[in-house]
């Protein structure tokens, strides 16, 4: 019999049958008509750019990359890096200043962090958000994430690098722009929680942003750049310092595990099962028993976990949730699967605001029902998105820990 | 790089990180017979684990479920539980056993309505369904959205108003208005506009069912369509309506045929479907409620065995280095369609497992070149016996079950026993859990 036994092509794409399954879990369909969906903008559109690249079409810019389509596919079809790969390949539009702006997250916390007390005061007056919504179309509504005026790297050398080397045991952390140049107390609490549990926390040899907002506004050789740095300086750890890395967000963890080979062609093969969540990796070592938690006698918390989109891709959250579940005095409920409508720099963007919050919707409607006392999540973007919207506030499960743990107690059990 | 200096003295090992994470039972996919599975065990005390690579065929849900319609040589079924007793003995009923496939398919009804699933009718006596191009079919249990026919030609009424949604095109009111015809029933076919749902015609491709119930589910809307649809009834006796409503929560629907005030009939519509997302959703919500983990999104990439030939864990794509473990295992992965069984031009595998499957040698007997007629690769799959164990290389595996769409021996598509074989060999599969 005649017949092409393998076909090969990128990310599945040929496995897709048709069968609508990712259109019903697009969160930006339902609220945003000109998005052609994810079947027409990945596997069929994608037949008509395989023919021509001038098929590209430019309302692709409205996914947010949430993975949400993969999640569901029954075929294993890459939907959301159809999508993605496209929007690399054939946007001609150059990022606008506003864009480059919002995704060089790490440039521009390197530059306001200086200026944080007048940066955070300026960003947060009326005026300047009037200009930025109508200079930028950064919209108003937004509340900007307040800038440290001391980055957690510079905390971290400063006051806890001396005695890591003290531990036992070694973890390298790779904390992430949010994390330094927004809010070091997450990464002081995982410092906290790690050293409890007898591991010494140390900074990787460079650390540059993930990439994450960058691939989302197609700032790709940026990005390129930037993994191909993290993959090397992950590799120091792994091999030269028998280090696995972790981290607290999602998102990085995520784009450093997947969207590095699917979409930026970076190989990390050799180290990718030795990156995962701080959780993932605390979780791994209760249950072997190798330590031990104790935890405050008269914590008490009504807690609702949102699972992040990117952190419903990775299939973690079960590593988070386990976690919190775990402390005596924790009511935990884990709300709907529901994107928050942020997706990082998407909802920032002025012609994305309305969308990002139709999206969130159900989502803050389900938390204003439940009343928890905060809700707990893995992303960064997700807890700006929340609190914004709802009267909530969101606290990472590593923070959780860290409030829940008797550290000295937890200390002295793992000595 | 001092750091790593100081520990390359002081000869620090890599660290070897836990392996595994332990369920009592885990079962691969999340379809119908999975969840129902899951469900049983989960609620008897076990801790579960469901693995599922995407969604599942629910999404594409006739809205019933079929226990057994029409012999393998043709002659219709009027009652399946009799009728059950005739198939050959490589038939998943026959080799459960007619007592058996009784007592589950009583035990189903009780079951899916504890879980929050309005469902009726009967094994004794198939009902009739009407498809979403005007066909009729015979079901067994009817999910409450739909108005199961008594007979194949039962006449829905005197005139029926078939109603579309303007712009709406996966539902067909032409096929149907011309398949009630033919029991007498004159049609008129028209359609409602709503200011809301014109946002979503800008984008018709999307107009797909689910959007459209989204949008009527919200207060208010539901309640313009139904004042709409009263406003356009002259002298007709029945209300002919596309199944899209309620996608989260099914008191939509009961709300929206009170307020029309005549009898209203739903049609399923083409995929995406409505009733069965609904259902879906309520089965992964009673498990979860129950205790059970559910994986989305997720595949199983291989298994690791005992000398002794059981399964001692299986390994993921998203647990990656972290094996998942259990007591006993659930293969629910479906047919052809979510890659339960793969085909390659000489061979039909399971890729999972690599069970022992059962189907002809030679291509030629896979498939009928009209494609219409009954196609034997449907019928494909796995090997079993009356304990639901799967077989490897001819030998039974002790802790491995195979349930669902999976199992050979039946042709769901030409039979239509799909629905039953789900829900009757998983609740099956987790009593043997349960006993052993």
């Amino acid at each position: 019999m005649k017949m092409q036994e393998k076909n090969i092509s990128a990310n599945n794409f040929e496995q897709c049958i048709k069968c609508t399954v990712c259109t019903v879990y697009c969160p930006v369909v339902p609220v945003n008509p000109l998005y052609p969906g994810p079947k027409q903008a990945g596997p069929d559109g994608e037949r008509l750019r395989l023919k021509k690249g001038l098929f590209f079409d430019n309302t692709l810019k409205y996914c947010l990359n949430c993975k949400r389509c993969e999640v569901a596919c029954p075929s294993g079809v890459r939907i959301g890096d159809i999508i993605q790969s496209a929007r690399i390949k054939y946007n001609t539009e150059p990022p606008k200043l506003r864009d480059m702006i919002l995704a060089s997250t790490d440039l521009m916390g390197s530059v306001v962090t200086k200026v944080a007390p007048v940066a955070n005061f300026a960003l947060g007056l009326k005026p300047t958000k009037v200009v930025m919504d109508a200079v930028l179309k950064v919209d108003k509504h937004r509340t900007f994430p307040k800038y440290t005026s001391k980055t957690f790297e510079s905390w971290f050398k400063k006051n806890v690098m001396s005695f890591q080397d003290t531990f036992k045991h070694h973890v390298s952390y790779f904390h992430g722009c949010y994390v330094n140049y927004n809010y070091p107390q997450l990464g002081k609490d995982l410092v906290s929680v790690m050293n409890a549990l007898g591991y010494g926390v140390h900074l990787l040899d460079k650390e540059k942003c993930c990439g994450t907002a960058l691939i989302a506004n197609c700032m790709i050789d940026k990005a390129k750049k930037n993994a191909a740095q993290n993959i090397e300086s992950i590799r120091k750890s792994v091999y030269e310092r028998q280090m696995p890395v972790i981290g607290a967000s999602s998102s990085c963890n995520f784009t450093i595990r997947d969207e590095y080979p699917h979409l930026l062609g970076i190989d990390n093969s050799d180290v990718r099962d030795y990156i995962e969540l701080a959780t993932r990796f605390i979780y791994r070592l209760i249950d072997e028993g190798k330590v031990k938690l104790v935890f405050k006698k008269d914590y008490k918390a009504k807690i609702a976990y949102h699972t992040p989109c990117h952190m419903e891709k990775l299939g973690w959250g079960i590593f988070s949730t386990e976690l919190i579940r775990m402390i005596p005095g924790v009511e935990l409920t884990i709300l709907d699967s529901n994107c928050c409508g942020i997706a990082g720099t998407y909802g920032f963007k002025k012609e994305n605001y309305e969308v990002a919050q139709a999206i969130g919707k159900p989502l803050f409607d389900q938390i204003a029902r439940l009343k928890p006392d905060f809700v707990a999540c893995d992303c960064e973007t997700c807890k700006w998105q929340i609190e914004m919207s709802t009267e909530k506030e969101v606290k990472n499960p590593i923070s959780i820990l860290a409030e829940a743990l008797d550290l000295v107690a937890t200390s002295e059990a793992n000595k | 790089m001092q750091v790593y200096a100081a520990w390359k003295a002081a000869n620090v090992k890599p660290l070897k990180l836990s392996k595994t994470m332990r369920f009592d039972t885990i079962i691969i996919g999340g379809g119908l017979a999975g969840l129902v599975c899951g469900i049983k065990l989960q609620k008897a005390g076990k801790k579960c684990a469901i693995v599922s690579a995407g969604q599942s065929a629910m999404h594409f849900s006739s809205g019933t479920f079929d226990l057994l319609g029409r012999l393998p040589d043709g002659t219709p079924v009027e009652a399946p539980l009799a009728a059950a007793a005739s198939l050959p003995a490589a038939h998943p009923y026959t080799i459960l056993g007619t007592e058996k496939v009784k007592k589950y398919a009583e035990e189903a009804v009780s079951f899916l309505q504890d879980c929050g699933i309005r469902i009726s009718g009967s094994a004794e006596r198939n009902s009739w369904r009407v498809t979403p191009t005007g066909e009729r079919k015979p079901a067994w249990l009817t999910i409450g959205d739909f108005t199961p026919l008594a007979s194949k030609d039962e006449k829905i009424g005197n005139k029926a108003l078939i109603v579309n949604i303007l712009g709406y095109l996966d539902f067909n009111t032409k096929f149907l208005a011309d398949s009630f015809e033919k029991q007498g029933t004159e049609c008129r076919i028209t359609a409602i506009k709503l200011d809301e749902m014109e946002r979503l015609r800008k984008n018709p491709s999307e107009m797909r069912a689910t959007n459209i119930a989204r949008v009527m589910d919200r207060d208010g809307i539901w309640e313009k369509a139904a004042e709409q649809i009263k406003a356009m009834i002259n002298n007709e006796d029945v209300v002919v309506l596309p199944a899209v409503f309620g996608l989260k929560d099914a008191s939509v629907v009961e709300k929206l045929r009170e307020a029309i005030g005549i009898k209203t009939m739903f049609i399923a519509t083409m995929p995406p479907s409505v009733p069965g997302i609904r259902s879906q959703m309520t089965l992964k919500s009673e498990f979860e409620k129950a205790g059970g983990r559910f994986f989305l999104g997720d595949t199983v990439v291989d298994a690791e065995k005992t000398e002794d030939g059981r399964i001692k864990n299986i390994g993921t794509l998203n647990f990656g280095d972290i094996r998942l473990e259990a007591d006993n295992f659930v293969l629910a992965t479906g047919s052809f369609f979510s890659k339960g069984m793969i085909a390659t031009p000489d061979k039909v595998y399971e890729p999972v497992f690599g069970i022992d499957l059962s189907y002809p040698e030679g291509r030629d007997q896979w498939f009928d070149r009209n494609f219409w007629n009954r196609q034997n690769y449907i019928s494909f799959g796995a090997k079993t016996d009356e304990t639901m164990n799967a077989y490897i290389e001819g030998r039974k595996v002790e802790n491995l079950y195979v349930i669902g769409s999976l199992i050979g021996g039946c042709n769901a598509l030409y039979e239509g026993c799909g629905g039953g074989t789900a829900i009757i060999t998983a609740l099956a599969a987790a009593d043997r859990v349960l006993e052993n």
